[in-house]
Protein backbone atom coordinates (compact mmCIF):
# COMPACT_ATOMS: atom_id res chain seq x y z
CA UNK A 1 0.00 0.00 0.00
CA UNK A 2 2.78 2.00 1.29
CA UNK A 3 4.37 2.45 -2.01
CA UNK A 4 1.63 2.36 -4.00
CA UNK A 5 0.01 5.72 -2.38
CA UNK A 6 3.29 6.85 -1.34
CA UNK A 7 2.01 11.12 -1.06
CA UNK A 8 -1.21 9.62 0.75
CA UNK A 9 0.81 7.77 3.71
CA UNK A 10 3.31 10.77 3.73
CA UNK A 11 0.35 13.08 4.29
CA UNK A 12 -1.05 10.93 7.29
CA UNK A 13 2.55 10.93 8.40
CA UNK A 14 2.88 14.34 8.76
CA UNK A 15 -0.57 15.30 10.01
CA UNK A 16 0.01 16.90 13.39
CA UNK A 17 -2.78 16.47 16.06
CA UNK A 18 -2.02 19.14 17.87
CA UNK A 19 -5.30 19.89 20.12
CA UNK A 20 -5.01 21.67 22.56
CA UNK A 21 -8.33 22.07 23.61
CA UNK A 22 -11.48 19.70 24.59
CA UNK A 23 -14.34 20.13 25.58
CA UNK A 24 -17.08 18.36 27.15
CA UNK A 25 -19.77 16.77 25.06
CA UNK A 26 -23.23 15.35 26.80
CA UNK A 27 -24.81 13.23 24.63
CA UNK A 28 -28.38 12.66 25.65
CA UNK A 29 -29.32 8.87 25.68
CA UNK A 30 -32.25 6.76 25.17
CA UNK A 31 -33.92 4.01 24.21
CA UNK A 32 -37.60 4.08 23.65
CA UNK A 33 -37.40 0.52 22.26
CA UNK A 34 -36.20 -1.04 25.51
CA UNK A 35 -37.47 1.68 28.39
CA UNK A 36 -38.32 5.26 29.27
CA UNK A 37 -34.95 5.98 30.92
CA UNK A 38 -33.14 8.88 30.02
CA UNK A 39 -29.89 10.21 30.82
CA UNK A 40 -27.30 11.66 29.86
CA UNK A 41 -23.36 10.66 29.23
CA UNK A 42 -20.43 13.22 29.35
CA UNK A 43 -17.29 12.90 27.01
CA UNK A 44 -14.11 15.19 27.11
CA UNK A 45 -13.25 15.34 23.42
CA UNK A 46 -10.56 17.59 21.78
CA UNK A 47 -11.29 19.65 19.16
CA UNK A 48 -9.55 22.20 16.51
CA UNK A 49 -10.85 25.56 15.19
CA UNK A 50 -12.81 23.71 12.37
CA UNK A 51 -14.52 20.48 14.53
CA UNK A 52 -17.83 20.58 13.96
CA UNK A 53 -20.44 18.62 16.64
CA UNK A 54 -20.43 15.76 13.92
CA UNK A 55 -17.05 15.73 14.16
CA UNK A 56 -16.42 15.44 18.06
CA UNK A 57 -19.68 12.59 17.81
CA UNK A 58 -17.93 10.40 15.48
CA UNK A 59 -14.87 10.78 17.78
CA UNK A 60 -16.61 9.52 20.58
CA UNK A 61 -18.10 6.54 18.33
CA UNK A 62 -14.79 6.33 17.17
CA UNK A 63 -12.53 6.08 20.58
CA UNK A 64 -14.95 6.37 23.50
CA UNK A 65 -18.27 4.46 22.96
CA UNK A 66 -19.30 2.96 19.94
CA UNK A 67 -22.83 2.95 20.90
CA UNK A 68 -23.78 6.05 20.98
CA UNK A 69 -26.88 6.32 18.05
CA UNK A 70 -27.09 9.43 15.54
CA UNK A 71 -28.06 9.67 12.05
CA UNK A 72 -25.90 11.56 9.22
CA UNK A 73 -24.63 10.74 5.90
CA UNK A 74 -22.77 13.71 3.78
CA UNK A 75 -21.24 15.65 6.39
CA UNK A 76 -21.91 18.89 4.53
CA UNK A 77 -25.05 19.93 5.23
CA UNK A 78 -27.08 18.52 1.95
CA UNK A 79 -28.67 15.06 3.05
CA UNK A 80 -30.16 16.90 5.89
CA UNK A 81 -29.77 13.74 8.30
CA UNK A 82 -27.78 15.16 11.42
CA UNK A 83 -30.32 17.40 12.77
CA UNK A 84 -30.37 17.46 16.67
CA UNK A 85 -30.36 20.34 19.55
CA UNK A 86 -27.49 21.80 20.35
CA UNK A 87 -27.05 23.77 23.27
CA UNK A 88 -31.04 23.64 23.27
CA UNK A 89 -31.08 25.03 19.86
CA UNK A 90 -31.56 23.13 16.57
CA UNK A 91 -29.32 22.89 14.14
CA UNK A 92 -27.32 20.79 11.56
CA UNK A 93 -24.45 18.82 13.82
CA UNK A 94 -22.39 18.16 10.40
CA UNK A 95 -22.78 22.41 10.05
CA UNK A 96 -22.51 23.34 13.67
CA UNK A 97 -18.45 23.94 14.55
CA UNK A 98 -17.91 24.25 18.29
CA UNK A 99 -15.53 27.05 17.86
CA UNK A 100 -18.68 29.29 17.39
CA UNK A 101 -20.49 27.70 20.25
CA UNK A 102 -18.31 29.64 22.38
CA UNK A 103 -18.84 27.00 25.09
CA UNK A 104 -16.83 24.56 27.12
CA UNK A 105 -19.84 22.46 27.15
CA UNK A 106 -21.60 21.16 24.59
CA UNK A 107 -25.30 19.83 25.20
CA UNK A 108 -26.52 17.38 22.31
CA UNK A 109 -30.03 15.95 21.96
CA UNK A 110 -32.78 14.78 19.81
CA UNK A 111 -34.95 17.16 18.13
CA UNK A 112 -37.87 18.22 20.24
CA UNK A 113 -41.54 17.05 18.66
CA UNK A 114 -40.13 14.14 16.52
CA UNK A 115 -40.34 10.76 18.24
CA UNK A 116 -36.73 9.30 19.26
CA UNK A 117 -35.47 5.74 17.69
CA UNK A 118 -32.26 5.83 20.07
CA UNK A 119 -30.06 8.34 21.45
CA UNK A 120 -30.03 11.27 18.77
CA UNK A 121 -31.26 9.93 15.89
CA UNK A 122 -35.47 10.68 15.32
CA UNK A 123 -38.84 9.30 13.69
CA UNK A 124 -39.50 11.77 10.75
CA UNK A 125 -41.90 9.58 9.23
CA UNK A 126 -44.38 12.10 9.79
CA UNK A 127 -42.62 15.09 8.40
CA UNK A 128 -41.78 12.76 5.22
CA UNK A 129 -45.76 12.03 4.80
CA UNK A 130 -46.64 16.03 5.18
CA UNK A 131 -44.35 16.71 2.49
CA UNK A 132 -45.91 13.91 0.53
CA UNK A 133 -49.33 15.80 1.22
CA UNK A 134 -48.73 18.48 -0.10
CA UNK A 135 -47.46 17.21 -3.72
CA UNK A 136 -43.67 18.40 -4.09
CA UNK A 137 -43.62 17.99 -7.55
CA UNK A 138 -44.71 20.25 -10.57
CA UNK A 139 -48.58 19.55 -11.46
CA UNK A 140 -49.61 19.88 -15.14
CA UNK A 141 -51.67 17.99 -17.37
CA UNK A 142 -48.97 18.19 -20.76
CA UNK A 143 -45.37 17.01 -20.43
CA UNK A 144 -42.15 18.20 -21.49
CA UNK A 145 -41.89 15.13 -23.86
CA UNK A 146 -44.12 15.91 -26.68
CA UNK A 147 -45.22 12.70 -29.23
CA UNK A 148 -45.61 15.27 -32.31
CA UNK A 149 -42.35 17.74 -31.54
CA UNK A 150 -40.30 15.48 -29.11
CA UNK A 151 -38.46 16.97 -26.16
CA UNK A 152 -39.82 20.88 -25.36
CA UNK A 153 -39.20 22.67 -22.29
CA UNK A 154 -41.53 24.62 -20.27
CA UNK A 155 -40.04 27.99 -20.33
CA UNK A 156 -39.20 29.93 -17.12
CA UNK A 157 -37.79 33.82 -16.81
CA UNK A 158 -34.80 34.44 -14.06
CA UNK A 159 -37.55 36.42 -12.26
CA UNK A 160 -40.27 33.18 -12.27
CA UNK A 161 -37.24 31.14 -10.68
CA UNK A 162 -36.10 33.76 -7.98
CA UNK A 163 -40.27 33.56 -7.07
CA UNK A 164 -39.77 29.90 -5.55
CA UNK A 165 -35.88 29.07 -5.78
CA UNK A 166 -34.78 29.68 -2.31
CA UNK A 167 -37.76 27.10 -1.00
CA UNK A 168 -35.89 24.79 -3.18
CA UNK A 169 -32.95 24.63 -1.25
CA UNK A 170 -34.83 22.33 1.52
CA UNK A 171 -32.89 19.52 2.71
CA UNK A 172 -35.67 18.17 4.73
CA UNK A 173 -33.27 18.52 7.93
CA UNK A 174 -36.80 18.89 9.83
CA UNK A 175 -34.77 21.67 12.03
CA UNK A 176 -38.14 23.70 11.43
CA UNK A 177 -40.45 21.73 12.69
CA UNK A 178 -38.55 21.50 15.98
CA UNK A 179 -38.54 24.83 16.48
CA UNK A 180 -41.56 25.53 15.69
CA UNK A 181 -43.83 26.35 18.89
CA UNK A 182 -47.37 25.07 17.40
CA UNK A 183 -45.66 21.59 16.79
CA UNK A 184 -44.79 21.86 20.22
CA UNK A 185 -48.67 21.13 20.89
CA UNK A 186 -50.04 20.24 18.06
CA UNK A 187 -49.11 16.90 16.65
CA UNK A 188 -50.94 17.02 13.30
CA UNK A 189 -50.20 20.36 12.29
CA UNK A 190 -48.82 20.44 8.96
CA UNK A 191 -45.60 22.38 9.78
CA UNK A 192 -43.33 24.58 8.38
CA UNK A 193 -41.46 22.22 6.90
CA UNK A 194 -44.42 21.56 4.26
CA UNK A 195 -46.02 24.41 4.17
CA UNK A 196 -42.98 26.45 2.27
CA UNK A 197 -43.02 23.20 0.03
CA UNK A 198 -46.63 23.99 -0.76
CA UNK A 199 -45.44 27.66 -1.59
CA UNK A 200 -42.25 26.77 -3.40
CA UNK A 201 -44.51 24.46 -6.07
CA UNK A 202 -47.42 26.92 -5.89
CA UNK A 203 -45.03 29.91 -7.00
CA UNK A 204 -43.46 28.04 -9.61
CA UNK A 205 -44.40 28.99 -13.20
CA UNK A 206 -45.08 25.95 -14.66
CA UNK A 207 -46.70 24.37 -11.98
CA UNK A 208 -50.70 24.81 -12.49
CA UNK A 209 -51.66 22.50 -9.29
CA UNK A 210 -52.31 25.68 -7.08
CA UNK A 211 -56.05 24.48 -6.19
CA UNK A 212 -55.28 20.98 -5.26
CA UNK A 213 -52.95 21.95 -2.77
CA UNK A 214 -54.40 25.04 -1.02
CA UNK A 215 -57.63 22.71 -0.61
CA UNK A 216 -54.66 20.43 1.50
CA UNK A 217 -53.31 23.15 3.60
CA UNK A 218 -56.46 25.44 4.15
CA UNK A 219 -58.01 23.00 6.66
CA UNK A 220 -57.77 23.56 11.06
CA UNK A 221 -54.14 21.89 11.15
CA UNK A 222 -53.15 23.33 8.60
CA UNK A 223 -51.67 27.21 7.40
CA UNK A 224 -53.85 28.92 9.60
CA UNK A 225 -51.93 27.34 13.22
CA UNK A 226 -49.22 29.07 12.07
CA UNK A 227 -49.07 32.47 14.19
CA UNK A 228 -45.58 33.44 13.17
CA UNK A 229 -43.26 33.32 15.38
CA UNK A 230 -40.53 32.48 13.04
CA UNK A 231 -38.64 30.15 14.73
CA UNK A 232 -38.44 27.93 11.37
CA UNK A 233 -36.52 30.81 9.88
CA UNK A 234 -33.89 31.24 12.62
CA UNK A 235 -32.90 27.56 12.54
CA UNK A 236 -33.00 26.92 9.21
CA UNK A 237 -29.18 26.01 7.67
CA UNK A 238 -30.22 26.68 4.25
CA UNK A 239 -32.39 30.12 3.76
CA UNK A 240 -34.86 28.57 2.59
CA UNK A 241 -36.82 30.88 5.15
CA UNK A 242 -39.88 29.26 5.66
CA UNK A 243 -41.79 31.54 7.52
CA UNK A 244 -41.71 33.87 4.55
CA UNK A 245 -43.30 31.09 2.26
CA UNK A 246 -45.83 30.47 4.96
CA UNK A 247 -47.15 34.05 5.17
CA UNK A 248 -46.68 34.41 0.94
CA UNK A 249 -48.88 31.48 0.34
CA UNK A 250 -51.39 32.74 2.95
CA UNK A 251 -52.05 35.67 0.71
CA UNK A 252 -53.15 33.03 -1.94
CA UNK A 253 -56.05 32.34 0.25
CA UNK A 254 -56.93 35.35 1.32
CA UNK A 255 -57.24 36.76 -2.16
CA UNK A 256 -54.13 38.98 -2.39
CA UNK A 257 -51.84 37.12 -4.42
CA UNK A 258 -53.68 34.85 -7.15
CA UNK B 1 -47.12 0.21 18.48
CA UNK B 2 -46.47 3.40 17.48
CA UNK B 3 -43.42 4.88 19.09
CA UNK B 4 -44.55 8.53 20.65
CA UNK B 5 -41.72 9.24 23.09
CA UNK B 6 -40.92 13.30 22.91
CA UNK B 7 -43.00 13.28 19.63
CA UNK B 8 -44.33 16.83 21.03
CA UNK B 9 -42.35 19.42 23.20
CA UNK B 10 -45.45 20.26 25.04
CA UNK B 11 -46.44 23.28 27.42
CA UNK B 12 -42.69 23.52 27.64
CA UNK B 13 -42.25 24.26 23.93
CA UNK B 14 -44.43 27.34 24.86
CA UNK B 15 -43.41 28.83 28.08
CA UNK B 16 -39.80 27.70 28.59
CA UNK B 17 -37.80 31.23 28.56
CA UNK B 18 -34.51 29.30 27.20
CA UNK B 19 -36.61 29.63 23.78
CA UNK B 20 -36.55 32.99 23.70
CA UNK B 21 -32.95 33.64 24.47
CA UNK B 22 -32.70 30.73 21.36
CA UNK B 23 -35.11 32.00 18.93
CA UNK B 24 -35.20 35.89 19.65
CA UNK B 25 -37.81 38.94 20.12
CA UNK B 26 -40.16 37.09 17.87
CA UNK B 27 -40.62 33.86 19.69
CA UNK B 28 -41.45 36.27 22.61
CA UNK B 29 -43.83 38.46 20.60
CA UNK B 30 -45.37 34.84 19.91
CA UNK B 31 -45.85 34.25 23.74
CA UNK B 32 -46.84 37.57 25.01
CA UNK B 33 -49.54 37.47 21.85
CA UNK B 34 -50.96 34.65 23.43
CA UNK B 35 -50.83 34.97 27.11
CA UNK B 36 -52.20 39.04 26.35
CA UNK B 37 -55.04 37.29 23.95
CA UNK B 38 -56.12 34.90 26.65
CA UNK B 39 -55.89 37.44 29.30
CA UNK B 40 -57.74 39.91 27.80
CA UNK B 41 -60.97 36.68 27.03
CA UNK B 42 -60.50 36.39 30.79
CA UNK B 43 -60.78 40.48 31.39
CA UNK B 44 -63.55 40.21 28.29
CA UNK B 45 -65.83 37.89 30.31
CA UNK B 46 -64.96 39.35 33.57
CA UNK B 47 -65.76 42.54 32.85
CA UNK B 48 -69.36 41.18 31.29
CA UNK B 49 -70.09 39.39 34.43
CA UNK B 50 -68.93 42.93 36.59
CA UNK B 51 -71.38 45.23 34.33
CA UNK B 52 -74.09 42.84 34.42
CA UNK B 53 -74.57 44.03 38.38
CA UNK B 54 -75.88 46.97 36.73
CA UNK B 55 -79.21 44.81 37.01
CA UNK B 56 -79.18 44.41 40.16
CA UNK B 57 -79.66 48.24 41.33
CA UNK B 58 -77.16 51.12 42.22
CA UNK B 59 -76.08 49.60 45.64
CA UNK B 60 -74.87 46.88 43.84
CA UNK B 61 -73.66 48.55 40.67
CA UNK B 62 -71.13 50.71 43.22
CA UNK B 63 -69.96 48.39 45.34
CA UNK B 64 -68.23 46.36 42.28
CA UNK B 65 -67.46 49.83 41.11
CA UNK B 66 -65.44 49.44 44.11
CA UNK B 67 -63.06 46.22 43.54
CA UNK B 68 -60.89 47.92 41.18
CA UNK B 69 -60.03 51.14 43.96
CA UNK B 70 -57.66 49.47 45.50
CA UNK B 71 -54.04 49.63 45.01
CA UNK B 72 -54.41 45.55 43.60
CA UNK B 73 -57.06 47.03 41.66
CA UNK B 74 -54.93 49.55 40.01
CA UNK B 75 -52.49 47.40 38.89
CA UNK B 76 -55.03 44.76 37.75
CA UNK B 77 -55.71 47.80 35.69
CA UNK B 78 -52.57 48.54 34.66
CA UNK B 79 -51.75 45.52 33.62
CA UNK B 80 -54.99 45.13 31.73
CA UNK B 81 -54.05 48.35 30.06
CA UNK B 82 -50.76 46.79 29.03
CA UNK B 83 -51.66 43.98 27.35
CA UNK B 84 -54.87 45.60 25.24
CA UNK B 85 -51.72 47.87 24.01
CA UNK B 86 -49.78 45.23 23.23
CA UNK B 87 -52.63 43.03 21.76
CA UNK B 88 -53.64 45.30 19.51
CA UNK B 89 -49.98 46.94 18.50
CA UNK B 90 -48.71 43.48 17.71
CA UNK B 91 -52.18 42.46 16.10
CA UNK B 92 -51.72 44.87 13.09
CA UNK B 93 -47.98 44.30 13.08
CA UNK B 94 -48.94 40.47 12.48
CA UNK B 95 -52.05 41.09 10.27
CA UNK B 96 -49.56 43.19 7.90
CA UNK B 97 -46.66 40.62 8.11
CA UNK B 98 -49.51 37.60 7.24
CA UNK B 99 -50.67 39.29 4.25
CA UNK B 100 -46.90 39.31 3.01
CA UNK B 101 -45.84 42.72 3.51
CA UNK B 102 -42.49 43.59 5.19
CA UNK B 103 -41.28 40.02 5.54
CA UNK B 104 -38.59 40.96 2.81
CA UNK B 105 -38.45 39.37 -1.17
CA UNK B 106 -37.96 35.61 -1.96
CA UNK B 107 -34.03 35.36 -3.83
CA UNK B 108 -31.31 32.93 -4.43
CA UNK B 109 -29.99 32.56 -0.86
CA UNK B 110 -26.62 33.23 0.08
CA UNK B 111 -24.11 32.00 2.93
CA UNK B 112 -24.74 33.09 5.81
CA UNK B 113 -28.60 32.36 5.06
CA UNK B 114 -30.18 35.45 6.72
CA UNK B 115 -33.90 34.49 6.76
CA UNK B 116 -35.31 37.99 5.28
CA UNK B 117 -38.35 37.67 6.84
CA UNK B 118 -36.83 37.54 10.43
CA UNK B 119 -35.66 41.36 9.81
CA UNK B 120 -35.26 45.09 11.69
CA UNK B 121 -38.77 46.18 10.43
CA UNK B 122 -40.59 43.58 12.62
CA UNK B 123 -37.71 43.70 15.37
CA UNK B 124 -38.83 47.43 15.68
CA UNK B 125 -42.31 47.16 15.50
CA UNK B 126 -42.19 44.56 18.61
CA UNK B 127 -39.69 46.74 20.49
CA UNK B 128 -42.23 49.85 19.57
CA UNK B 129 -45.40 48.17 21.03
CA UNK B 130 -43.44 47.01 23.99
CA UNK B 131 -42.92 50.27 24.76
CA UNK B 132 -46.06 51.16 23.80
CA UNK B 133 -47.38 49.45 26.35
CA UNK B 134 -45.16 50.54 29.03
CA UNK B 135 -46.11 54.15 28.69
CA UNK B 136 -49.93 53.51 28.62
CA UNK B 137 -49.48 51.58 31.75
CA UNK B 138 -47.03 54.26 33.16
CA UNK B 139 -49.68 57.18 32.10
CA UNK B 140 -52.36 54.67 33.46
CA UNK B 141 -50.70 53.79 36.55
CA UNK B 142 -50.24 57.76 36.94
CA UNK B 143 -54.14 58.91 36.70
CA UNK B 144 -55.31 56.72 39.36
CA UNK B 145 -52.56 56.63 41.83
CA UNK B 146 -53.01 60.35 41.40
C1 LIG C 1 -58.05 45.99 18.34
C2 LIG C 1 -57.85 45.00 19.13
C3 LIG C 1 -57.31 43.66 18.71
C4 LIG C 1 -56.56 43.32 17.63
C5 LIG C 1 -56.01 44.19 16.51
C6 LIG C 1 -56.32 41.88 17.73
C7 LIG C 1 -55.60 41.15 16.83
C8 LIG C 1 -55.33 39.81 16.95
C9 LIG C 1 -54.64 39.01 15.99
C10 LIG C 1 -54.12 39.49 14.65
C11 LIG C 1 -54.55 37.76 16.48
C12 LIG C 1 -53.90 36.55 15.79
C13 LIG C 1 -52.47 36.53 16.14
C14 LIG C 1 -51.75 35.39 15.52
O1 LIG C 1 -51.84 35.12 14.33
O2 LIG C 1 -51.00 34.77 16.26
C15 LIG C 1 -55.19 37.75 17.77
C16 LIG C 1 -55.25 36.64 18.61
C17 LIG C 1 -56.01 36.57 19.75
N1 LIG C 1 -56.77 37.61 20.29
FE1 LIG C 1 -56.83 39.51 19.62
N2 LIG C 1 -56.94 41.39 18.85
C18 LIG C 1 -57.56 42.45 19.48
C19 LIG C 1 -58.31 42.40 20.64
C20 LIG C 1 -58.56 41.26 21.36
C21 LIG C 1 -59.43 41.20 22.53
C22 LIG C 1 -60.21 42.38 23.09
C23 LIG C 1 -59.41 39.92 22.97
C24 LIG C 1 -60.12 39.27 24.12
C25 LIG C 1 -61.38 39.42 24.35
C26 LIG C 1 -58.52 39.17 22.10
C27 LIG C 1 -58.23 37.83 22.25
C28 LIG C 1 -57.40 37.14 21.42
C29 LIG C 1 -57.01 35.75 21.62
C30 LIG C 1 -57.46 34.83 22.74
C31 LIG C 1 -56.15 35.42 20.58
C32 LIG C 1 -55.46 34.06 20.35
C33 LIG C 1 -54.04 34.20 20.77
C34 LIG C 1 -53.15 33.23 20.06
O3 LIG C 1 -53.61 32.37 19.30
O4 LIG C 1 -51.92 33.33 20.26
N3 LIG C 1 -58.04 40.01 21.13
N4 LIG C 1 -55.66 39.00 18.05
S1 LIG D 1 -37.13 24.40 5.51
FE1 LIG D 1 -34.99 24.54 6.25
S2 LIG D 1 -35.09 23.77 8.39
FE2 LIG D 1 -36.97 23.11 7.37
S3 LIG D 1 -36.56 21.03 6.60
FE3 LIG D 1 -36.10 22.45 4.93
S4 LIG D 1 -33.90 22.92 5.13
FE4 LIG D 1 -34.54 22.00 7.08
S1 LIG E 1 -24.62 14.84 7.66
FE1 LIG E 1 -25.82 15.47 5.93
S2 LIG E 1 -26.71 17.30 6.65
FE2 LIG E 1 -25.35 16.82 8.27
Amino acid sequence: MATLHPKLSEERSQTVVSSTKSVKLKIKRSNPNVNSDQQFDDFVVPIEKWTTVLDALLDVKSHLDHSVGIRYSCRQASCGSCGMKINGKPGLACFTKISELNSDTITVEPMDNYPVVRDLAVNMDRMISNHKKVMPYVIREDSEIDAESGIREFLQSPENVDKYIQFSSCIKCGLCNSACPTMAMDKTFVGPQALAQAYRYIADSRDKGKNKRLKVIDESHGIWRCHFAGSCSQVCPKGVDPAMGIQLLRGYLLGIRD
Amino acid sequence: MERETGAREGLKGWLNPGKIGKFGIERLAWLLMRLTGLGLLAYFIGHIYETSHILDGKAVWDKSLEMTQTTEGHLFLALVIGMCVFHTGNGIRLMIAQMGYGIGKTERPDYPYKPQSINMKGKACIYATLGMAALAMWYGMAVMFA
